[in-house]
């Protein structure tokens, strides 16, 4: 399954969710405000990192770049464009939001 | 609504639909017009599992009187649900737990699943909308 | 592959607009079709003509006029949800049309997949 999250983790417990109920070798798509939580820093951080062992973890790199973030990305993190977003959804069965 | 029987699709094609609601009503539309969709839903002979996690499991409270925010009370409508045949209902015990709750507390019967008992049954689903 | 977008915002104030529109406008560029959007909550406010945003900013009902009216995309506004929020026939832009959720459902069981943006 594809796993999209949209929100802060900072700001909402989405992302927390998420990384609880992925199954293992899911993957998991930060777009919007959800790119902060892959940064070097972030309170997501260690989480996000703990969870790339079980999950593939992507982030959209428009998104990460349109926050000044781009520099900034987790080691461990793919970063995809709007092309390789539309990919993950194609490559998965399944696609569940986390709003 | 009359007019339900002829909203089949006509395909023959049946999906695992899964409504994922996680937030509390009236702060909120989301619970109210989640609601609406798993309704229409009902017409098409689909195999419909309605999800509650997070604050969604507050959707389902018994007790729930609107009159003093003036806004129109459609708890009673998650009882209707099974007369529509929509009677997969899901909470999780941890979203449960976290919020002080019990099935004792709930409108309705619903069936409490592990974290990874929900995770399995997100994973096997067909199509999930979101609210 | 046929993809199906749900979108539960409405234009401006959520990202959710903008990120089907850059979602949907991708996959027909990679030979995917979109045959459906279906706009539902504050979602209906994408389909409103008479917005008047800043030149210097994209128009999202424009641009969402503008796709349909390029690759046949169908857009939908639910009815319910577009009636609570004053969203008539007359202030459709162009290649939206309000339906019910009936539609929403049909791209469900249609499509290859369907893909939800919103808050």
């Amino acid at each position: 399954m594809l796993h999209i999250v949209n929100k802060s983790a900072t700001e909402r417990g989405a992302l927390e969710s998420c990384l609880a109920m992925a199954t293992k070798g899911s993957a998991v798509l930060l777009i919007e405000d959800a790119v902060y939580a892959v940064t070097n820093g972030s309170t997501a951080a260690a989480k996000i990192q703990a969870a790339a062992a079980d999950l593939k973890i992507y982030a959209l790199g428009p998104d990460l770049a349109a926050r000044g973030m781009a520099g900034r990305v987790l080691d461990g993190v793919n970063v995809v464009d709007y092309g390789g977003f539309v990919d993950l959804v194609a490559e998965h069965s399944n696609c569940q939001s986390w709003l | 609504m009359s007019d339900m029987d002829e909203m089949d699709d006509g395909s023959g094609i049946v999906k695992k639909f899964m409504f994922l609601n996680r937030k509390a009503p009236h702060g909120t539309v989301y619970a109210l017009e989640g609601l609406e969709v798993v309704l229409i839903t009902a017409a098409f002979d689909q195999d419909v599992s309605m999800v509650f996690t997070d604050d969604g499991v507050y959707q389902l409270m018994k007790g729930i009187d609107s009159k003093g925010i003036e806004v129109k009370d459609f708890s009673k409508t998650y009882r209707a649900l099974e007369g529509y045949d929509i009677e997969k209902l899901y909470v999780d015990q941890k979203s449960m737990d976290a919020r002080g709750l019990t099935e004792e507390d709930l409108i309705v019967d619903v069936t409490v699943l592990s974290v990874d008992e929900m995770a399995n049954l997100m994973a096997e689903q067909d199509v999930v909308i979101s609210f | 592959m046929q993809f199906g977008i749900l979108i539960n915002e409405g234009p401006y104030t959520h990202q959710a607009s903008d990120s089907a529109f850059l979602f949907a406008r991708t996959a027909i560029e990679k030979g995917h079709t979109v045959p459906r959007v279906f706009f539902y909550h504050d979602g209906v406010n994408n389909s409103n003509r008479l917005a008047t945003p800043p030149q210097d900013d994209r128009n999202v009902s424009a641009r969402w006029s503008k796709l349909a009216a390029e690759h046949g995309v169908d857009l939908v506004v639910c009815v319910a949800a577009a009636q609570r929020r004053g969203i008539t026939d007359d202030v459709l832009a162009p290649g939206f049309r309000i339906s019910g959720l009936g539609q929403l459902v049909e791209m469900g069981i249609q499509y290859d997949r369907l893909v939800t943006f919103g808050d």
